[in-house]
């Protein structure tokens, strides 16, 4: 067994999941927002999903207003803060910099952190509820759309309460991505903003199970439904109960909520998908100590739908690819535990429908790899049932809506984040949530009172 | 290697960059140094009576995250025994006699006073003397200083004094807290000056903390103001060279002083009359060592112009600097913006629109792109789009045809009172 990753501490797993970017200095951040050149009608602010006015933030940060560069992110993006992390600002913001073009770009991501941070650290509470208006919303689901559409309502004055299922509010900025890229402390900061708001949490709560449908269609004057979306589908092939199979969003969700073990500790793992769930999956993998850890994936490096930058980062965490290859079984020995896996390898045929050269297996080209684990990350399923209980058109578990006002098949329910992503509608990116999340809360305000601006 | 010796009413120096009397300058120690790393000449901090300085005694001016653009103090003279400099300035002649040494003076204004010091200063061997009568903190409080410096009549009496004894060319060093410095420095010149140097550094409070309310810098709690300088000054420092220089009234070398960082920097007040130049705030930001690329900067300038010695360059630009009234009213430029070079970021846009004259369009081109567009017949030509913008060579202020003769406004006023005459006459 070769433990030779520089970047990983095999005596103290714990500290590999620390956060990696350790975020700019004092000195740094006034430097950057110095070169930033506060163009006007500036492409960074259209380039944002949320519209966050970024050169009077960076502005904000040169004059030492660090609180004033807080909200003025926080007032555009409700989860701004983890947006500041997790953004493909390169796609995004930076992309648009004008910068690109002279010099380069401004550190945009970086910079939002540095103002957020601050904010996280001198436990700002950065706006006050509005006047209350004495109408009631139920939002579903307490993810990032959920907050989101939980902040703008509560400045607006509504009686809101959030339905969540899980232990905390966040969704997957609390539970599914990374610890060393988004640690749990910046969610819960969101969600105290949230609650700072009058805003009700109620944790725990799965819909349909724990309260009804019916209740919470008949109790609230409208309904926002933010549930997400739910577990990696299974593979398909045999061996997916075996002792070391594992769901990758389960897995993730371990390391953010459970104490490190070290029983990944020297072993092998392989890991099925390659969008940026998978790279999670085997970025954890290697920093719980896995001697080797690997990608497969049934297309190649150009169908991949991770960010580049998710890319580099495993690559430089020393996960190994293998483009056009599926797996076919997974092998278990006498005492049930993942011992192998069996792969064929892949040519890539004709686009399919969504665009993409669909794979083919080449016959007679099965091979073996030993393996202690194998996580799952082929895409998620949806909460298709609870999505019926609301009696809500949709295809595939993807809620129909219109899009001009987010309006579900049930005219008093609202639907926002992922459970409206797919199926060629909508974006999977968590500020696109957040964005869906205002709509959706103003979608709400002109219905009950015929009003369209934005809180200012 | 072009010639870079200068002459400065006598005193010659083998390049024209001097550290001004302050604080680099304040023992042999540090002049030795300064001889070693290149500088040509230094004026030994400020001899004179003995006084106490206080400690917290410099402040600067940040701007945009750089640090010091502006430099403020309240530092005296030299509070070091007279002796003591006297001893140091003779040790460092005789290190370094090819390097210059001018001894700034600064003593009550009686004429005993000043006869007393220059002898003492001369008989150690420099090379010419300064008289500080710019200093404007701590000792104009006791009548020296720019408390002198701001009364013509008694820069002009201690100038006399100090001609009456003195065997080396003499320096007027004048301080800009004053309307008109071309005052004193006639005054200077009436005195029997040899040279006037400026500037003196401008009275200033660097700043106010806003935790502990107490004045940048304080002492235990109390503030005075202080003196300025350092990049921040230039512009009012050459302005006051320049009208010196081209004062008919005023035909003594400048020796020029004011935030000068680099050989451009010296390059320009050169151009403005300087017959050298004195730094100080630079060296106290980045060390002695800063002189090398002065010194090879304007080498490689002067070559690259085909100019053989830098005292060619003193005062060409002189003729050039006039009053309002002597400038073209029918001189015409416009904002050109390049599309190619444009990185839009709307800049000049929203200076024009929102505090200039609203003639630059965000339109788009054939092909759906942002372009920025000056609306030429709108423009004035005031120049602010092209100092905002952020990229060389986006917008060029170009030169348009008026179709008139040039016609400065005292022509057009005299062209005007001819007029009027004549209605007159008619009448």
């Amino acid at each position: 067994m070769s433990l030779s990753n520089t970047r990983i501490s095999y005596q103290n797993l714990k500290m590999n999941f620390n956060e990696v970017n350790p975020g700019l200095t004092d000195r740094e951040a006034i430097e950057e927002s110095n070169r930033c050149l506060y163009c006007y009608d500036a492409p960074c602010i259209t380039a944002c999903p949320t519209g966050i006015d970024i050169p009077t933030f960076i502005k904000k940060i040169a004059s030492g207003n660090i609180k004033g560069s807080a909200k003025t992110i926080m007032k555009s993006n409700p989860i701004g803060a983890s947006c500041a992390r997790v953004c493909p600002t390169e796609e995004l913001c930076e992309g648009a910099c004008v910068l690109n073009r002279s010099t380069k770009p401004i550190m945009i991501g970086n910079l939002q952190r540095y103002a957020t941070d601050w904010a996280i650290r001198n436990e700002q509470v950065l706006f006050e509820p509005g006047k209350k208006n004495g109408k009631t919303v139920a939002i579903v689901g307490g993810g990032p759309a959920g907050l989101s559409a939980a902040r703008e309502l509560g400045l607006l004055g509504y009686d809101v309460t959030i339905f969540e299922a899980a232990e905390n509010a966040g969704g997957l900025n609390t539970y599914g991505i990374v610890s060393f890229r988004l640690p749990q402390n910046i969610s819960f900061w969101e969600v105290k903003q949230v609650e700072s708001l009058d805003v009700k949490i109620q944790t725990n709560t799965r819909v349909g199970e724990d309260i009804s449908v019916d209740e919470i269609l008949t109790n609230f004057d409208a309904v926002i439904l933010a549930i997400g979306m739910s577990k990696v589908p299974s593979l398909g092939i045999d061996g997916e109960d075996l002792d070391g199979v594992f769901d990758a969003i389960d897995f993730v969700m371990e390391t953010k909520t459970k104490p490190i073990s070290d029983r990944f500790l020297g072993k092998r793992v392989v890991v099925i998908g390659a969008g940026n769930t998978a790279i999670d999956g085997a970025t954890c993998s290697v920093r719980l100590g896995a001697e080797n850890v690997k990608i497969l994936y049934r297309r190649t490096v150009k169908e991949m739908t991770a960010y580049d930058f998710e890319y580099e980062f495993a690559k430089q965490d020393g996960v190994e690819f293998r483009w056009l290859t599926a797996p076919k079984k997974i092998i278990g020995d006498e005492q049930g535990l993942v011992k192998a896996i069996e792969c064929i390898k892949m040519e890539l045929g004709e686009p399919g429908k969504d665009g993409r050269r669909s794979p083919i297996p080449i016959e007679g080209s099965e091979f073996i790899l030993e393996v202690d684990a194998v996580i799952k990350a082929i895409g998620q399923t949806r909460y298709t049932g609870l999505i019926e209980q609301f009696g809500l058109e949709h295809k595939g578990g993807v809620v129909k809506i219109n899009p001009e006002t987010l309006q579900t098949s049930n005219k008093k329910v609202f639907a926002c984040g992922d459970v409206i992503f797919g199926k060629g509608q909508g974006e999977a990116m968590v500020v696109s949530a957040a964005q869906q999340g205002k709509d959706a809360a103003y979608a709400i305000h002109k219905v009950i009172f015929g009003a369209v601006s934005e809180i200012v | 290697m072009a010639d870079l010796r200068i002459n400065l009413a006598g005193i010659e120096s083998p390049n024209p960059f001097w550290l001004a009397s302050a604080p680099p300058t304040n023992s042999g120690y540090q002049v030795q140094r300064a001889f070693d790393a290149g500088w040509g000449g230094a004026v030994w901090k400020t001899l004179g009576d003995p006084i106490l300085n206080v400690t917290s005694r410099f402040g600067a001016v940040s701007f945009n995250g750089q640090r010091v653009a502006g430099f403020n103090n309240i530092e005296l003279i030299s509070d070091r025994p007279l002796e003591v400099n006297l001893k140091e300035i003779k040790e460092t002649k005789k290190l370094f006699p090819n390097h210059t040494i001018i001894a700034s003076l600064m003593v009550e204004p009686k004429q005993e006073k000043w006869h007393e010091i220059v002898k003492r200063v001369e008989e150690v061997g420099v090379d010419g003397l300064e008289l500080n009568f710019g200093c404007p903190h701590g000792m104009a409080e006791r009548g020296m200083g720019s408390a002198s410096g701001q009364v013509p009549s008694l820069v002009e009496q201690q100038t006399y004094w100090v001609k009456e004894v003195a065997q080396t060319p003499v320096i007027v060093k004048l301080t800009p807290n004053i309307t008109d410095i071309t005052a004193t420095a006639e005054a200077a010149t009436r005195g029997g000056a040899d040279a006037i140097s400026m500037i003196n550094t401008i009275n200033s409070l660097a700043g106010v903390d806003l935790d502990t309310w107490n004045t940048i810098p304080h002492v235990g709690g109390k503030g005075a103001h202080g003196g300025y300088c350092g990049p921040a000054v230039k512009p009012i420092a050459l302005n006051m060279v320049a009208e010196c220089a081209r004062s008919p009234h005023i035909n003594i070398p400048i020796s020029g002083i004011g935030g000068i960082s680099t050989w451009q920097d010296a390059v320009e007040y050169m151009l403005m009359g300087a017959s050298g130049v004195q730094v100080c705030t630079a060296a106290m930001h980045h060390g002695f060592r800063i002189v090398e690329d002065m010194i090879e900067g304007l080498d490689n300038y002067l070559e690259q112009k085909g100019i053989a010695s830098v005292m060619d360059i003193v005062g060409k630009t002189v003729p050039r600097y006039s009053d309002w009234g002597d400038l073209d009213l029918n001189y015409k430029i416009v904002a050109r913006i390049n599309n190619d070079v444009c990185i839009n970021c709307n800049k000049c846009h929203i200076a024009c629109e929102d505090t200039s004259h609203q003639c630059i369009d965000m339109l788009k081109d054939g092909n759906g792109y942002n372009i920025l567009k000056v609306r030429e017949e709108d423009c004035v030509g005031c120049n602010l789009c092209s100092i905002v913008c952020p990229v060389d060579g986006a917008i060029d202020m170009v030169e348009v045809p008026s179709g008139l003769p040039p016609m400065t406004w005292n022509e057009r006023q005299a062209a005007l009172g001819a007029v009027s005459c004549k209605i007159d006459s008619v009448k």
